[in-house]
């Protein structure tokens, strides 16, 4: 007993506080508040977090490049999707604008990237490092210029003005030809160039491998930004606003400055999608960024988990994986067609799948995808018992 | 020398006095309670302090500052905390994040830092957080400690409610009713809070309530209100001796 305790006692100054070790089966016992605080506090998200992002880097060797650049899009998608979560699930701006935004992304970058004083608009700046921020940053003025719409409006009606901005941009971006190509042309978009390597030719690896592993990483980057971002002071504050407005403000939350910051910032993770989504394949058409998209991007918010990182992450990879499958539909059921001329076609049955995922996800689980995984996760903890 | 000073302040909705011609002074670490029917304008005055309700007429001088004019967040960051009649928590929040919120003023971090969560930011987070467990251990929350607040009971939600304008560490503390709806027991121990904020942190408060029993016992002068009128100021003891005050209560021959 006396051997234990000058032992622990002695060990005091040894390990400040919150170097020391967990004991092993004690992964709630915390002994400082750094580990408290921590992103991933237990050991068992630490073991899992790492040998998920080891299974999505090999998959770069395993899967066919085709599913590679599906995949690619996915993680591109994600990263928007994480966006529209930040304004409309953190601080409860319901926004349907999110396509116009990517919109501005994509044509940022494109106009950066594409070769100068040819077809269309460029500025010959075909380096990501340059373009994807500049796409980033175009796209969040403009969030910004939008916020101040948010201040005087709520809930539908912030819905339904923000709907506005994707009438408004599908209109510009059709007539703008000299930027956009027009309607049915496009042009072709940003360049992903990493010092003076064009990714999206075969190099080291095949091009889709390249992407996938820029897009991968870029997609890690993000999604932590906007983690530390949610546990951060502006997170609270986001929350803050979305649950109780007048509350907020009374504790010291300024509420036109922090609806414009997540307005900004969401807008700015918009953009870089857009740049970076439409790179992938090389060409961007006006026609993409309908009504449509919004909703693409509401269905993963809403499937995957309101308020959750992770959940937009597995909402933009399971809408995005459904896609291939609808795809093939014309060869299982020949009543859909692949024709868009055609009625019924897949795109329409896609947007009836989106629309009906919504129904079912806010009605048997509105925490969406991460919901599920919360209950699987606490029926095995206490496994075989049932409570 | 006076924390807040009220002068004359007259508000009215279209019509109707809500607040009209009220003049108060809180000392520095005086327990003041506002006292009056349902509709006196007791929650309105609060309102007005808070920078919600902008008043038509009147002062209002917080440490030497005008109040009058300021946005809500503003007058915040200048120290002066509320809680609500009805509790305005942030539901979906747990109790640590209710109350780490209470800081936001004290922090001084941007963006940037927010996002990679590094050096200042990350320093800051983790200072607050051990002042917040103060507040946790003062208030007796560590049971619920990670629970949304949405869950609790609601006379735990009261005291999340005031330990968040704790956080904000406050230099005058307003508690709307904040024993409405209470048992006995949790009447209690709101009344054994109240009286540790203001004699160990030294905080004055501005108590509005309807359990005169609670009232008259803890405050040190008392105003009282009816249709916004200001019908008597003074200790506990005169203004039950009041014959004004009756009449507002029970209603009077005149």
């Amino acid at each position: 007993m006396t051997d234990t305790r000058s032992t622990a006692k002695a060990e005091v100054p040894d390990t400040p506080a919150g170097r020391s070790r967990r004991p092993r089966g004690r992964p709630l016992l915390y002994t400082s508040y750094t580990q408290d605080m921590a992103l991933l506090d237990t050991r068992a998200k630490k073991i899992w977090t790492g040998l998920l992002v080891l299974l999505a880097l090999s998959l770069s060797v395993v899967l066919a490049d085709r599913s590679l650049e599906v995949l690619a899009g996915a993680y591109v998608l994600a990263i928007g999707a994480i966006g529209l979560n930040i304004v409309t699930g953190y601080a409860g701006q319901v926004s349907l604008g999110h396509a116009f935004f990517v919109a501005i992304g994509a044509y940022t970058a494109a106009a950066v990237s594409g070769p100068r004083g040819g077809e269309h608009l460029g500025l010959g700046l075909a380096e990501i490092w340059i373009w994807l921020p500049a796409a980033g940053l175009v796209a969040a003025l403009f969030g910004v210029l939008v916020a101040p719409l948010a201040t005087r409006l709520r809930g539908l009606y912030l819905a339904v003005v923000t709907l506005g901005l994707v009438f408004l941009g599908e209109h510009v971006f059709k007539e703008w030809d000299h930027l956009t190509g027009g309607p049915g042309v496009g042009r072709e978009a940003a360049v992903p160039q990493l010092f003076g390597l064009p990714l999206d030719q075969d190099g080291f690896a095949t091009k889709e491998q390249q992407l996938y592993v820029l897009m991968l990483v870029l997609l890690i980057v993000f999604a932590v930004a906007a983690r530390n971002l949610a546990r951060s002071r502006i997170g609270r504050a986001f929350s803050a606003i979305r649950d109780r407005d007048i509350a907020a403000a009374v504790i010291g939350v300024p509420l036109t400055r922090y609806k414009v910051l997540a307005f900004g910032i969401s807008s700015f993770y918009a953009g870089c999608a857009g740049g970076l989504f439409y790179s992938i394949s090389g060409y961007v058409e006006p026609g993409s960024f309908s009504l449509l998209l919004s909703v693409q991007f509401i269905a993963m918010v809403l499937i995957g988990g309101v308020a959750t990182v992770s959940g937009a992450i597995a909402g933009a990879l399971f809408i995005s994986l459904l896609q291939p499958i609808t795809r093939s539909l014309p060869e299982l059921l020949p009543i859909v067609s692949a024709d868009t001329t055609v009625t019924p076609n897949v795109f329409q049955v896609e947007t009836v799948l989106y629309g009906l995922l919504i129904i079912l996800f806010l009605v048997f689980e509105p925490r969406g995808l991460f919901g599920i995984w919360i209950r699987v996760r606490t029926y095995w903890k206490s496994w075989p018992f049932s409570y | 020398m006076a924390v807040l000073t009220v002068e004359d302040v007259g508000l009215s909705f279209a019509g109707v006095r809500a607040i009209d011609g009220v003049s108060f002074e809180v000392g520095p670490t005086e327990l003041f309670a506002v006292i009056g029917p349902n509709g006196a304008g007791k929650t309105s005055i609060f309102n007005v302090l808070s920078g919600v309700y902008r008043p038509q007429r009147g002062k209002v001088v917080f440490l030497e500052t005008e109040l009058l004019g300021r946005r809500p967040d503003e007058i915040a960051a200048m120290g002066l905390a509320r809680t609500f009649q009805n509790v305005e928590l942030f539901h979906n929040l747990t109790v640590l994040d209710n109350l780490m919120l209470g800081r936001h003023c004290h922090f001084g971090y941007g963006t940037l830092s927010a996002i990679a969560w590094f050096g200042r930011a990350r320093r800051q987070e983790l200072e607050a957080r051990a002042r917040i467990e103060d507040i946790i251990d003062f208030l007796e929350l560590a049971a619920w400690r990670r629970h949304p607040v949405r869950l609790l009971p609601y006379g735990i939600q009261k005291r999340v409610e005031l330990g968040r304008a704790l956080a904000m560490e406050p230099r005058l503390l307003l508690l709307d009713e904040p024993v409405a709806g209470m048992n006995l027991e949790e009447t209690e121990d709101m009344a054994r809070f109240v009286l540790d904020i203001r004699d160990e942190l030294g905080i004055p408060i501005v108590l509005v309530d309807h359990d005169m029993g609670l009232v008259m016992d803890l405050a040190d002068r008392v105003l009282v209100l009816d249709f916004g009128r200001q019908v008597a100021l003074g200790t506990p003891a005169e203004v039950q001796r009041d014959p004004k005050v009756i009449e507002a209560y029970l209603g009077g021959t005149a």
